[in-house]
């Protein structure tokens, strides 16, 4: 536009200069404002992306989970001693099938009897709740005991999480050609290099982890050592795991090293269950699978066999109930002051109040309800029926605020031509308003309670904070909620709980997100214009 | 001022000192007419003169506004329609009213028609509701147009259909006074031209009672016409005599378009 101006006349009033001045500093007035929206929109974007690919790289890993596979003779003497094997039996008699994981281990891993803290050490790998699902397949099918059977048990979190690159940095190194391998006095090993050159690529490694305490695991052959210490062209080890070393000349053969940046005694795994969990892998006992357990099951204390099941039931139930309350309570008394209430002092401050409730913070609603519901009417504590009646008061301003304003939007000539041709109030009101305004009072109210499904603190004062290993079934029944499990899980001391945390977290997101688009798509469908 | 002129004709409404207050403003002053049975009585006057809150306290619209307040007496057929006896809902069966803007539910053209006899439960059967809303569209001349598509909604007509199909959905519930308020002020010249035909056809059977802006419309379809201003009803009398020879001075301005 401003290169045309030019070409009118220069005695045309478009182009005096004050004129022209004027319309410069009004485009530029202009531009800038745009500048100003788009960087707003440029930072919400950006930051909704950051938030989204930290989340999501923090939970694939907890998409799958490693599993070891288990050739398992089913002695009925150990899973059901009593011989009767009845389902109950079998599934309560978790230390049975923990006899025969921990058998094949040692089988696997040959420990001497009287070690027992090597032999806890090797039991470790698989946490004793892990049995679970083998044991309920199996009483679910008697016949297969007294046959031979695989079966996989979840790997212990840490090593799962060390399998997939978390835990500890590490780098995976050759560090040079084996020379002669001796028996030292004290039960340790000697390593020479083959050549002169002292293991130039391990001690490079190990610096370059710039750790404070920085430590190896050596392998060479088909046996694990740990790395004591490097001195001159020989390298001291300790034998961690797989075949009996064999003393003397190595002939060249390569040493493999894997640098870890922290040493033994600041991770939770010791640097023989690493060696053990590598030695599985390699022999194809390890596998990767779908971590379904994080839908399918309840909590745990275990972070390999928890899950959101309980969880997501008990989001289900309270929003329920929270919906049962809310709707039709707010919903009628949004109708009765909008529509019915004489405009007087009384609901001039009725108003007000309904406003200010809208903004008081979420964990004062909790109290009220652990101060009426539990305390006063003695109420269970840790149930979906008090959590979705605490939740309901607390969206319930907001129900009525958003179908105040849905019913207000309806034009009044609908009303006048209703009252005109002889409906009564009521019939205006039910037959005319309130079906043109149920698309923005429902949208109003799955927003609403949207929020409510948000919401942590007014559940954490009703304990819906407490550990609920069992999927609630029943509006009264002990459960949690996605997040307060969030907070939960975020608070677990094992590293394991961070991306299964974040897991939980895009499952709300995706509930959040479903509940939007239903509000929006219920807009869309049931709007009618005039 | 009383109206002498036309007693012969039976009267349908006749209004005796009416009042109307909104909040503490008056906004209607003494007003006392007689309303006579199957013609058209239309109300002029300039912007603001209380005709149209005037024509709301026939079928008692004004109680739906908190603030407003009507005193004095409007007996229809001989019964006062404010007595405390009287359910405004049930007079509002027997005075049907058109409004300005046409206002169709967002609904089919037949519910549109049938929604009145429907909560007035003037038809039995399914059979019997098809009837009425025929014979109501037909009456409102919107049948030839719309009778292919009744489940279509009402406010995808055009603005004069809209508007007729307003007058269909008022005569549906059979009333006996239909009011208008400036029934084709929101519409153009060819469908002010079919409504005032209506209008004209619907004075057979109905007492009609019209404000409008348009002085010719009141000359074309009106048979008494009423002049009021500034709240106070100036002048009543036969169309013809009020604008060829309007008693008083004010109504001869008015008219002749030296003010309003």
């Amino acid at each position: 536009m401003t290169d045309l101006i030019p070409d009118t006349a220069p005695n045309s009033p478009f182009a005096s200069e004050t004129a022209l001045k004027r319309l410069k500093k009004r485009h530029a007035a202009e531009r800038r404002f745009k500048r100003y929206g788009q960087l707003a929109i440029a930072l919400a974007l950006a930051a909704l992306l950051i938030v989204t690919i930290s989340i999501a790289t923090q939970a694939s890993s907890a998409l799958t989970r490693h599993e070891i596979s288990f050739d398992l003779t089913l002695d009925r003497a150990i899973i059901a001693p009593q011989g009767a094997g009845e389902t109950a039996e079998i599934t309560s008699n978790i230390s049975g099938f923990n006899t025969l994981i921990q058998t094949n281990l040692r089988e696997t891993f040959p420990i001497t009897q009287t070690d027992s803290i090597r032999r806890r050490e090797l039991y470790s790998l698989v946490t004793r709740l892990a049995v679970l699902p083998m044991a309920q397949t199996v009483a679910k099918t008697p016949n297969l005991i007294g046959t031979r059977q695989t079966f996989t048990a979840a790997l212990s979190d840490d090593l799962d999480l060390y399998l997939k690159g978390g835990l500890t940095d590490r780098r995976t190194i050759t560090a040079g050609e084996a020379g002669r391998l001796s028996l030292t006095e004290d039960g340790t090993y000697t390593l020479t290099d083959a050549g002169v050159d002292a293991f130039p690529n391990l001690r490079a490694a190990i610096d370059q982890m710039r750790a404070e305490t920085p430590s190896a695991i050596i392998r060479l052959g088909d046996t694990w050592y740990s790395l004591n210490a490097l001195s001159g062209a020989a390298m001291q080890l300790t034998y961690l795991a797989g075949n009996a070393p064999r003393l003397g000349e190595q002939k060249n053969q390569p040493i493999k090293a894997v640098v870890h940046a922290q040493s033994e005694i600041n991770r939770t795994i010791t640097d023989r269950q690493i060696a053990w969990t590598l030695i599985l892998q390699e022999q194809g006992r390890i596998d990767r699978r779908w971590n379904t357990s994080l839908i399918f099951n309840a909590d745990s204390t275990y972070p390999e066999l928890a899950g959101a099941a309980a969880a997501i039931i008990g989001s289900i139930l309270t929003m329920v109930v929270t919906a049962l309350f809310a709707l039709p309570i707010g919903v009628l008394a949004a109708v009765y002051l909008e529509e019915f209430a004489p405009k007087n002092r009384l609901t001039a401050i009725i108003e007000v109040n309904i406003n200010n409730l809208a903004a008081v913070p979420s964990i004062i609603f909790g109290l009220l309800g652990a101060a009426v519901f539990i305390n006063v009417f003695g109420m269970p504590r840790s149930i979906p029926l008090v959590g979705g009646m605490v939740l309901a008061l607390l969206v319930l301003p907001t129900i009525i605020i958003a179908s105040r304003a849905a019913l207000s939007s309806v034009p009044p000539s609908i009303r006048t031509a209703a009252l005109g041709i002889g409906a009564s109030k009521t019939q205006t009101v039910f037959h005319h308003v309130v079906p043109l305004a149920a698309p923005g009072i429902l949208t109003g109210a799955i927003i609403a309670m949207a929020r409510a499904l948000g919401e942590t603190a007014p559940l954490l004062l009703i304990g819906m904070v407490a550990f609920i290993n069992q999927v609630p079934s029943h509006p009264s029944d002990e459960a949690t909620v996605l997040p307060v499990l969030i907070y939960k899980w975020f608070s677990g001391a094992e590293r394991a709980w961070e991306p299964m945390t974040a897991m939980v977290i895009i499952l709300l997101l995706v509930f959040l997100v479903i509940m939007n688009l239903t509000a929006v798509i219920l807009r869309r469908r049931f709007e009618k214009r005039w | 001022m009383t109206d002498t002129a036309n007693t012969f004709i039976a009267s349908k409404i006749e209004c005796r000192n009416v009042d109307v207050f909104y909040a503490d403003k008056q906004a209607i002053f003494d007003v006392s007419f007689n309303i006579p049975d199957r013609s058209v009585t239309a109300l002029i006057g300039p912007s603001g003169c209380g005709k149209s809150t005037f024509l709301r306290c026939l079928n008692r619209m004004n109680d739906t506004i908190d603030i407003a307040r009507v005193e004095g007496t409007i007996m229809m057929d001989g019964a006062d329609i404010n007595a405390s006896a009287v359910d405004a809902v049930l007079l509002r069966s027997r005075v049907g009213m058109v409004f300005q803007k046409p206002n169709p539910f967002p609904k089919s053209i037949y519910d549109n028609v049938a929604y009145g006899a429907r909560i007035h439960g003037l038809a039995a059967t399914k059979p019997a509701l098809d009837e009425i809303v025929e014979t109501s569209l037909r009456r409102a001349g919107l049948w030839a147009e719309v009778k292919d598509r009744l489940t279509a909604p009402g406010t995808s007509l055009s603005g004069g259909q809209q508007q007729r199909l307003c007058i269909a959905r008022a005569i549906a519930i059979g009333p006996e006074v239909i009011l208008m308020d400036e029934p084709c002020s929101a519409l153009d010249p060819i469908a002010t031209a079919k409504i005032e035909e209506l209008i004209d056809e619907l004075r057979q059977r109905f007492c009609i009672v019209m404000v409008t802006h348009s002085m010719q419309q009141a000359a074309r379809v009106s048979q008494r016409t009423a002049f009021f201003n500034e709240g106070r009803l100036i002048e009543i009398g036969d169309t013809e005599t009020i604008f060829t020879n309007p008693h008083d001075q004010q109504t001869q301005d008015y008219i002749t378009g030296r003010f309003g």
